[in-house]
């Protein structure tokens, strides 16, 4: 897994609630057998016309947000399904942060998993962090997951709450799965005991 | 006794607890999942994952492999399906299953459906279970008083891998609805109007358990449909403690325990409920009598009101983001606040998915259309959530009886509750649906999706509008 440390980009408003998995990547492309490539597809249905042209009222079209890396959005984002193709698609097309006042809870597991961090922050932070990038490309953003930090444009500095486990995944891009299969001696007493207990089970 | 073992528990406590392989300092634990079921669509690159990293499956016959999202429903299934990339999914499936042995249904086996119904049909789905699958609606089994619920594909990496999964505690929900349904009002009118009532984030982060006496009353197929939709209301895992109706339904299925193992597994379940004095992080009652037939109107599950209700305005939403997102929802979905929910057009009805693909659900619809003929101006479908639910309604005769009405009686798969495989709305087309979610283009690009019980659907199809199956 890539590792997240610190970010430093442009940030894209995107102030909508309830930004559900359909809409990040919509079910015609979930027909694929691999992970990458669904960049190119990442809210296709209010990115595009039909036609295949670009929408110009969507804030990843616009000039001052193509390159955005940091998304900032509304509550509940990433409702829906557990594709995990939703942050599979945002990370192919560059975003690595996505902030917002709260997410479902699938989609925000999901995001730890690629290298993805989701930030939880109070309305009226997201509110200050959207009004810093109203101003495009004049207005980086620095997320830092070591000191769990986000410093504004203009020095101001945000701190953000992130589980110890999964951070320390992320800071150090390691597979989880590796780590769990060093408890193997756990899990198999684990099962040899449930054997007994509830040999129905096997 | 510790201290833990004294409190009075919920049955999520006890769940969870009874899984616990290992406690990390950091409050994540190790938990031993039981079952794991998998499809084509979130599989093929966690078994890619275990392929490349050189691990085998820890558990094989802890899982269960079905095709159903991208299955053609069509009479010709067979040779049905003309999208590569679909049959590509189907064909990876088909061999990562012998690859690293796992039990695989094939597309034309009878056995096969949707995921979510074919595990409890086939006795897969025990209550005391952990089961989870990558698929959202896997709360669905919590129905059996198991705590399932839906993964990404790492995870099912994971859990091929390990059998377990790293996770935190959920906080306990409880949904309490006493009284007796009204005629004409089901499972997943309660469902409805729950999320009316708490929103599509009101679960987060909770499990919720749904007690009462109208949540006992249910059928497990009601209870199946409630817990389905339980990630609707954000709760990744819905609960409903398993009882006698429980025990008679598991009782002889291809997979449940025999006779023997069958009684010491009952006493088992017998204590998976929530202990007297056990407390709930937050309560919700509702009056079973109080629930109407429910309908969707906009681009969320939470856009839901009685069938008797009026589009809502601008004027009766405070603040100006929810009138931004209620002009979107009624711009998307063609609909003028204020209109009568009863007098909107439909051109499509579909009748199926993991929330009311079961029997019941078609008996209600059958019916419903019983002598009577669907509008001229509508397609109506009835797409069974599994094959052996297709024989079951045949053998029933339900079949003849949603022809003879005018309905097209399909093969088993997800179909248009998703729209993966040809199975879809075209742009602006207007559908009554048993399905679970009305998100902007679950059901085709541009379609538009009112949610609602198979009865409601039934009624919806005969008039060619949205009814109050009450009234029919």
């Amino acid at each position: 897994m890539d590792k997240f440390i610190t970010l430093s980009a442009i940030a894209a408003p995107f102030p909508v609630a309830n930004i559900d998995t359909d809409m990040i990547i919509p079910q015609q492309h979930l027909k694929t057998i691999k992970r990458t490539g669904l960049g190119q597809f990442a809210f296709s249905n209010i990115r595009y016309h039909d036609d295949g042209s670009e929408r110009e009222d969507f804030v990843l079209n616009k000039p001052a947000y193509r390159t955005a890396e940091i998304l900032i959005t509304g509550e509940n984002f990433g409702c829906g399904s557990s594709r995990e193709h939703a942050p599979w698609a945002l990370k192919d097309f560059g975003i690595k942060c996505v902030i917002a006042p709260s997410f479902a809870d699938i989609f925000y597991g999901n995001c730890f998993k690629n290298g993805l961090l989701p930030i939880i922050l109070p309305q009226k932070e997201i509110d200050l962090l959207l009004d810093d990038a109203s101003r495009g490309a004049n207005a980086m953003i620095t997320v830092d997951l070591e000191k769990q930090e986000i410093s504004g444009p203009d020095g101001g500095k945000l701190s953000f709450d992130v589980d110890p486990y999964r951070r320390h995944c992320l800071l150090n891009g390691l597979d989880d799965i590796g780590l769990t299969l060093e408890k193997k001696a756990a899990i198999e007493s684990y099962e040899t005991k449930r054997r007994l207990s509830q040999p129905w089970l096997y | 006794m510790t201290e833990t073992e004294q409190k009075p528990k919920t049955l999520y406590d006890k769940l969870w607890q009874s899984h616990i392989v290992d406690q990390q300092d950091d409050g994540n634990c190790l938990i031993y999942i039981d079952r794991h079921i998998i499809h084509e669509v979130t599989s093929p690159q966690a078994f890619e994952g275990l392929r490349s990293a050189g691990r085998a499956v820890a558990q094989p016959g802890a899982m269960l492999a079905v095709p159903d999202h991208n299955v053609p429903t069509s009479a010709d299934r067979a040779t049905a399906i003309n999208a590569e990339d679909s049959q590509l999914q189907l064909d990876t499936l088909a061999a990562n299953c012998k690859e690293f042995g796992v039990e695989y249904i094939p597309m034309l086996d009878d056995r096969q459906g949707i995921v979510h119904i074919v595990g409890p049909e086939q006795g897969f789905t025990l209550p005391g279970m952990t089961i989870v699958c990558g698929d959202s609606h896997t709360s669905t089994h919590g129905a059996f008083g198991a705590l399932a619920f839906g993964i990404g594909t790492s995870e099912v990496e994971h859990v091929m891998a390990t059998q377990t999964l790293v996770l935190k505690p959920q906080k306990n929900m409880r949904i309490d609805v006493e009284g007796a349904l009204g005629a004409g009002v089901t499972a997943k009118d309660i469902a409805l109007a729950v999320i009316g009532e708490i929103g599509t984030a009101g679960g987060t982060g909770h499990v919720i358990e749904f007690t009462g006496s109208a949540i006992r009353d249910l059928s497990m197929e009601g209870r199946m449909t409630l817990c389905n939709m339980s990630i609707e209301a954000g709760a990744r895992s819905g609960l409903v403690a398993p009882d006698q109706t429980t025990f008679d339904y598991v009782m002889g299925r291809e997979r449940s325990p025999k006779a023997g193992a069958f009684e010491q597994a009952v006493a088992y379940w017998k204590t998976l409920h929530t202990d007297a004095g056990a407390l709930y992080d937050k309560e919700v009652f509702l009056r079973a009598e109080e629930i109407a037939p429910q309908v969707t109107w906009g681009t969320s599950p939470e856009n839901v009101l009685p069938i008797t209700g009026v589009v809502p305005s601008l004027d009766d939403t405070p603040g100006a983001d929810a009138k931004i997102a209620l002009q979107r929802a009624l711009d998307y979905m063609g609909l003028t606040a204020g209109t009568r929910l009863q007098d909107v057009s439909i051109e499509r009805v579909f009748i199926g998915s993991c929330t009311n693909g079961r029997i019941e659900d078609i008996r209600m619809a059958a019916e419903v259309v019983r002598g009577r003929k669907v509008h001229s101006d509508v397609t109506a479908w009835v797409v069974p959530g599994s094959g052996l639910v297709k024989l079951q309604a045949e053998d029933e005769g339900l079949d003849q009886i949603l022809m003879e009405a005018g309905f097209e009686w399909r093969s088993p798969g997800c179909s248009m509750c998703l729209a993966m495989n040809a199975d879809k709305l075209g742009p602006h087309e207007r559908c009554a649906s048993t399905s679970n979610r009305n998100f902007e283009g679950r059901q085709g690009p541009k379609g538009r999706t009112h949610l609602m019980s198979p009865a409601m659907a039934a009624a919806a199809a005969i008039t060619g509008r949205l009814t109050d199956v009450r009234e029919l």
